[in-house]
């Protein structure tokens, strides 16, 4: 069995920052491995480890510096790694998920794994529809928002619980080829070994552009426009306490006490 | 006019909050050119749930009886099916774990764009304007859909539709293709159980990932220890399995409401503060000024939990 894992590399921002037109300033972002993928990408590992993979392959649209994120996840155990760009995604502000899903579909059908592992989200643009709307593309079966996979994908049905809201889990059997979008915890991510991280340096990252996939540049254009970014509008009224910690820790003290909540 | 399909969302018998809430966002988006606003309820008691969701604002309400619990094949057809016979210009869902679940998929089976979590939606009748968070809350932007397209709308941010309302109520027929039906649920598990009910504590004193480690919690245990209090967590404390399950606070995991929640190093992301905005008081102690946590939170320190929580402890002890 063939698993392919979309991994994306997703901006951090810094505590203060400030906004340039719709974007955030450059000097205020950093770039981080996206938390749900990191699961995606153990949960497939453990899948090959578990004798139930041959091959995990990584799919990442991004320009050449998030290569460092991609060689995090092969360090992790993917095999190789897919990454494709294009000059007419550079300075796209916001790729939208129809974009998304057209790019990520053409490698999808071009690799031809049995199961799609994605994040539920990412943590940065936070759409959280690109997995759902990649099966819908493709003709795959799907389930969103998984916290576990039953390790025994035999008879072509992967079974899954889906964490709905408020501690409650839906068991679902989803009939493979299957995108599945998976919640942290689910498992616990490892830490690449420094074997991993030297391995990953030799293992295939083969970059591809739109021409290459068969996608027409049009697909990027966005259906969604991105027209303003700004910080929310506070509606606030907190008393922040001001001072060292014996002062603020003096005022929550007396606080509860006030309240009568203190012992 | 833009008309409006709204979808209800329900889980085992009930139907949830939302449900309410997307009337009322349907509503007003309806109403700004002056369209109409249908809703759709799709599988278990149907008409049950018709008779409740008749309220004020909603012009139609079309029915599907089929099946008992949601199956996104079976939403997803309907829905597209619906769309093929009222042609409305917006269709919205819950950006509820089934929301997103179908959502995405009825937008590329019809090949709209789509927009998901939004906080705020207009229209002039040819762009949709969504309003929608970024990066963890930091940010909020807006963004334009022109033509057709599906939103997600985020729950508790609209009012719940009240009133009696004077809907048309209509089965809708629609051609569900089981062969189509690709997945199957077998059950439902209620989980996070145990000896601790968080929801019981008058003061708790919830940790979140500025711990930054394991061996860093028996800074937590002590002030709780010295305050009487109960320990709980955001998610990441519990997906690390530093606290098991019962002790998280949020939308997927418990629903508080003590006197006094003491956030510490909690940023307050949406489905976190889902869990505790209805707590008596809020104290967040974070380093971020800017951390969302702040726009609900009634007093604040800006400062190091490493420094504040062990003087806090001290107070106490
Ligand atoms: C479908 C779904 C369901 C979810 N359900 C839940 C849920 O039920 N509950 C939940 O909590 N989350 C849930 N989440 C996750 C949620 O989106 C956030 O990722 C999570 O709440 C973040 O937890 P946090 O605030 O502890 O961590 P972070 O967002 O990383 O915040 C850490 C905070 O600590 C502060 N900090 C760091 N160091 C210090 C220090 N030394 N002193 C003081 N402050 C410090 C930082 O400024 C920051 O604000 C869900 C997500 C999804 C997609």
């Amino acid at each position: 069995m063939k698993i392919l894992v979309t991994v994306k590399e997703v901006a951090t921002v810094e505590d203060e920052f400030e906004i340039e037109g719709t974007a955030i300033a450059d000097q205020y972002l950093g770039a981080d491995l996206n938390e749900w993928d990191d699961y995606a990408i153990e949960e497939a590992v453990q899948l090959q480890e578990d004798g139930i993979a041959d091959e995990v392959v990584t799919v990442t649209i991004g320009p050449e510096d998030c290569e460092q994120t991609i060689r995090q996840a092969l360090a992790k155990g993917a095999d190789r790694a897919v990454r494709i760009w294009d000059d007419s995604l550079e300075g796209v502000d916001l790729l939208d998920v129809n974009a998304k899903t057209e790019i990520l579909s053409a490698v999808i059908e071009e690799e031809d794994p049995d199961l799609v592992l994605t994040g539920v989200q990412a943590g940065d643009d936070s759409f959280g529809a690109t997995g759902v709307s990649v099966a819908e593309h493709l003709g795959y079966q799907w389930g969103a928002v998984v916290n576990h996979l039953e390790h025994d994908l035999d008879d072509g049905v992967a079974s899954v619980r889906r964490e709905l809201e408020g501690g409650v889990e839906e068991l679902t059997d989803v009939e493979l080829p299957a995108v599945l979008t998976i919640q942290t915890g689910i498992n616990e991510p490892r830490y690449a070994s420094l074997r991993g991280i030297r391995q990953a340096q030799r293992k295939p990252l083969d970059v591809q552009g739109l021409d290459d996939l068969g996608v027409d540049d049009s697909a990027v254009d966005s259906d969604l426009e991105l027209t303003d970014m700004y910080e929310p509008e506070s509606e606030s009224d907190v008393t922040v306490w001001e001072g060292g910690a014996e002062e603020t820790a003096a005022e929550l003290g007396d606080l509860l006490r006030d309240k009568g909540v203190a012992p | 006019m833009s008309d409006v399909l709204a979808v209800a969302d329900h889980r085992r018998g009930e139907l949830r909050d939302v449900s309410y809430e997307i009337i009322t966002a349907g509503r007003q988006l309806a109403d700004e050119t002056g369209g109409d606003l249908h809703l759709a309820v799709i599988s278990g008691t149907v008409d049950d749930f018709a008779e409740k969701l008749n309220r004020e604002g909603v012009d139609a309400i079309h029915t599907v009886s089929h099946g008992e619990e949601f199956n996104h094949d079976v939403y997803t057809q309907a829905i597209t099916q619906l769309y093929d016979e009222l042609a409305p210009q917006f269709v919205l869902t819950p950006n509820s774990v089934n929301g997103l679940d179908y959502a995405p998929a009825v937008a590329k089976a019809l090949d709209l764009p789509v927009v998901t979590d939004t906080v705020g939606l207009e229209t002039d009748g040819d762009t949709l304007v969504a309003t929608r968070e970024m990066y963890g809350g930091k940010v909020e932007t807006t963004n334009e859909l022109s033509g057709e397209a599906v939103a997600t709308i985020r729950g508790a941010e609209w009012p719940a539709a009240e009133g009696t309302g004077d809907a048309s109520v209509e089965a809708f027929d629609a051609d569900i293709d089981e062969d189509a039906v690709g997945s199957t649920v077998t059950g439902f598990e209620e989980v996070g159980g145990g000896d601790v009910d968080i929801s019981e504590a008058d003061v708790l004193v919830s940790v979140g990932r500025g711990i930054e480690e394991e061996d860093n919690l028996p800074l937590i245990e002590e002030l709780a220890d010295a305050l009487d209090a109960t320990i709980s967590s955001s998610r990441p404390i519990v997906d690390n399995g530093w606290l098991p399950k019962n002790r998280q606070v949020g939308q997927s995991g418990k629903v508080v409401t003590p006197d006094v929640y003491i956030a510490i190093g909690i940023s307050g992301a949406v489905q976190h503060v889902a869990g505790m905005k209805g707590s008596d008081t809020i104290v967040a102690i974070n380093t971020d000024p800017n951390a969302p946590i702040m726009d609900i939170a009634d007093y604040a320190i800006h400062d190091d939990l490493f420094d504040v929580v062990p003087a806090l402890t001290e107070e106490f002890q």
